[in-house]
């Protein structure tokens, strides 16, 4: 089916359930319990899920295939939220017409930095992307203050010319008059499941490039990339001119970024330039090593867990803590919340961090390996007794690291 | 003419500190090959430990003192640091009036700690794993010391002044006589100037003629060759190591007058400091010292009305441009040898 073979086609097929079940599937607490903070099943964090995730499998298409770091994506990610608010404000709040612009526009960004910086590799690469994006951030709050808004960021204002907008149309972000932030509640004895449009409109696209992403992975251009990143020198030796095809990475992949931007600005129609700061070219960084780079479905692993951490685990302060541990002694009550509280609430980018350190040190592989290696103990396990299934229970569980 | 000068001057204190950090940062790639993205978060650090020291010897104990009464008639019970206590009024006083300066003290074995942990704990492991993988692992590692400093000390800036002999600012015009009122410098910027370029001799000349350094110096060019010779390089590497966070942390503290420390005043250090050593070129010692002034004063001269009025923003992206039109056109930067990292 859509040309992949049957393999891959199941593994879409589940990764799509997963994509348009999450309102339910994680929702997974009443919300009378306690544990209903842990519930991810709101509208705003879902799309995060989606969006970033996006932007992690875009930036996998380069880092993954190809090896090339590059620390300046979120110029794309600023790039694409401004193309969107700027078509709302000529135009009106259909989001089509601004993702459309969103992608060309960062795809040219991506032609112009691509062409330049990927005359060199390794870290000058990293580099000359980073002055890059440094650049754009830079320019984007000073001199470009007419185009970026500067620090107020990028808003549609009621003066705006917005030539299509009437009077009955929705004044907020919309796709033909469906509205993103439209949403239906239903409620099933305790729990409370809210299907969003905006959050079925960006999992459609992430469906949609998903599936863009599995067809380069394993077209013959995939694998030209993926030799880029093994011997790139002798590549060179056996004729093959390697520059159009890392430039066509960069741009896709830029491309994608863009997308993610322009998708972020639909959801919520501000644009800013903080998001072209290096600290979000590294945070797609880390979503990307923390799921598996090089994986197809790593990044989006990746993505989910960062910012279920930025939205969850920052939310745990001490009195949460203390009706955790409410029933231990008071004495080691106040021992344990002492040790646990740097590390939750305000102080999750430590937890972060340090889960970073971890798995670049032990598993290089990202989440995906360590699934992997999870997995295969269990097989080593059933070996003995069932040696038929394991060749299928293997071929399944292999399946997402591709 | 004298604008120019002040322009140099203004580029000084900044290139500096870029000179410094850059120079640790080379010295790292230099002797132990690994890209230290964490390096910034060490210049924090440093300056943290000036902000600790200034807390340190602030500290008091109460005092019922007799001779003076409140309102009710009560004797009034003082604060007395206790440095104060110690060392009587006067010398106490200027102690905690010099806490930046005294921090270096603190700093040093501190920050020298604090390299060899990292070196031993975690980078060791990653000598011969590619450098993207170098710049995760410290990258990772920054982000952690980070978030350690903002727990213990917050997420605000903490203001640390200079002595009050160096609090205000000279007329260097008059000084060199260009006529008075024409160059209006800052003592501290000066006194941070004087104070790098005494830091960087040492550091080159403990390379040149020490016979320590001579070894180190060996080991750089031809790692594999003083091992057989049955020198134990690693552990010097590690010293170095060491040292290159010293350098770091020194940087750091001397700058907290300058810029009061924020858990995040590394990471944007750190970034323009990269630009930095590529543009003297990566394992050029001498490069990195000449590229950090260099960006420096010309990151001061952009900032000129004169010249934004030519070239808007252009004070914004000054540093950016250079290197992206060095990495391009002499890839091993100003003064790098052929060969290094060129391809």
């Amino acid at each position: 089916m859509f040309g992949l073979d049957a393999k891959d086609t199941r593994f879409l097929l589940i990764v799509m359930f997963l994509t348009l079940a999450t309102p339910v599937l994680l929702q997974p607490f009443p919300e009378t319990s306690s544990l209903a903070q842990f519930n991810a099943g709101y509208p705003d964090l879902m799309q995060r899920f989606a969006i970033f995730g996006i932007f992690a499998i875009g930036f996998n298409i380069l880092f993954g295939l190809t090896g090339y770091l590059s620390f300046g994506h979120a110029a794309f990610l600023g790039v694409g939220s401004y193309s969107v608010v700027w078509m709302y404000k000529l135009l009106d709040y259909n989001v089509l017409p601004g993702l459309i612009l969103a992608v060309v526009v960062s795809g040219l960004f991506a032609v112009v930095i691509g062409f330049i910086s990927l005359r060199r590799s390794g870290i000058y690469f990293s580099i000359l992307t980073l002055a890059f994006a440094q650049m754009s951030y830079n320019l984007a709050y000073s001199v470009l203050t007419p185009i970026t808004n500067g620090e107020t960021g990028l808003q549609v204002y009621s003066n705006d010319p917005q030539v299509l907008l009437t009077e009955a149309g929705p004044h907020l972000p919309h796709l033909f008059g469906l509205v993103m932030s439209d949403a239906t509640r239903v409620r099933l004895g305790d729990w409370v499941f809210t299907f969003n449009f905006g959050y079925y409109f960006t999992a459609i696209i992430a469906i949609i490039v998903f599936y863009i992403s599995l067809r380069i992975f394993r077209s013959p251009f995939g694998m030209i990339l993926r030799a880029i990143k093994s011997n790139r020198t002798r590549l060179d030796y056996a004729g093959i001119n390697t520059k159009p095809y890392m430039l066509a990475a960069f741009v896709v992949s830029g491309m994608y970024a863009g997308l993610a931007g322009g998708l972020l600005a639909a959801m919520d129609p501000l644009a800013g330039a903080e998001r072209m700061q290096w600290t979000a070219s590294g945070e797609v960084v880390l979503m990307t090593i923390l799921g598996g780079a090089g994986t197809l479905l790593g990044p989006v692993l990746g993505a989910a867990f960062i910012k279920y951490f930025e939205n969850i685990f920052s939310k745990i302060n001490e009195g949460v803590l203390h009706t955790w541990f409410g029933w231990l002694p008071d004495g080691l009550e106040d021992f344990i919340i002492t040790i646990v509280h740097p590390f939750v609430g305000e102080g999750w980018h430590l937890t972060l961090g340090l889960l970073f350190v971890l798995v670049v040190v032990f598993l290089p592989g990202g989440m995906i390996e360590g699934l992997n290696r999870i997995a295969g103990l269990f097989n080593k396990k059933s070996e003995k007794s069932e040696e038929a299934q394991d060749s299928k229970s293997d071929a399944r569980e292999s399946q997402p690291a591709e | 003419m004298d604008a120019i000068l002040l322009q140099i001057l203004n580029g000084l204190d900044k290139g500096s500190a870029y000179a410094l950090i850059a120079l640790g940062l080379t010295l790292i790639f230099g002797t132990l090959g690994v890209v230290n993205f964490a390096h910034g978060a060490l210049f924090m650090i440093g300056a943290f430990c000036a902000v600790t020291m200034q807390r340190l010897l602030g500290l008091s104990y109460q005092v019922i003192d007799e001779t003076q009464k409140d309102f009710l008639g009560n004797p009034l019970t003082v604060n007395v640091s206790y440095m104060e206590g110690w060392f009587g009024p006067e010398i106490g006083q200027a102690i905690v009036d010099w806490s930046v300066p005294l921090a270096i003290l603190l700093a040093i074995p501190v920050m020298a700690l604090v390299g060899f942990a990292m070196e031993r704990g975690l980078i060791k492991h990653f000598y011969r794993r590619p450098h993207a993988e170098q710049i995760l692992v410290t990258f990772g590692l920054a982000i952690v010391l980070q978030e350690i400093i903002k727990h213990f000390f917050g997420a605000n800036p903490i203001p640390a002044g200079a002595p009050d002999v160096f609090a205000g600012s000279f007329d260097f015009g008059a000084l060199i006589g260009l006529g008075g009122g024409s160059i209006i410098y800052p003592y501290w910027r000066m006194v941070y100037f004087l104070f790098s370029v005494a830091v960087i001799g040492g550091v080159f000349a403990f390379l040149q003629y020490t016979t320590f350094g001579m070894v180190v110096r060996a080991g750089m060019a031809d790692r594999d060759t003083v091992g057989h010779l049955g020198i134990n390089i690693d552990r010097r590497f590690t010293i170095m190591f060491g040292l290159a966070a010293a350098v770091a942390g020194m940087a750091g503290v001397m700058y907290a007058p300058i810029l009061s420390p924020n858990y995040h005043m590394g990471m944007d250090f750190l970034v323009l400091s990269f630009v930095v050593v590529v543009v003297g070129g990566m394992g050029s010692l001498p490069g990195a010292v000449l590229a950090g002034f260099l960006l420096g004063i010309l990151q001061s001269f952009a900032s000129m009305n004169e010249v934004k009025s030519i070239i808007p923003g252009i004070d914004q992206v000054i540093i950016y441009l250079v290197a992206i039109v060095i990495l391009l056109a002499r890839p091993r930067g100003l003064l790098g040898r052929a060969g290094v990292m060129e391809n």
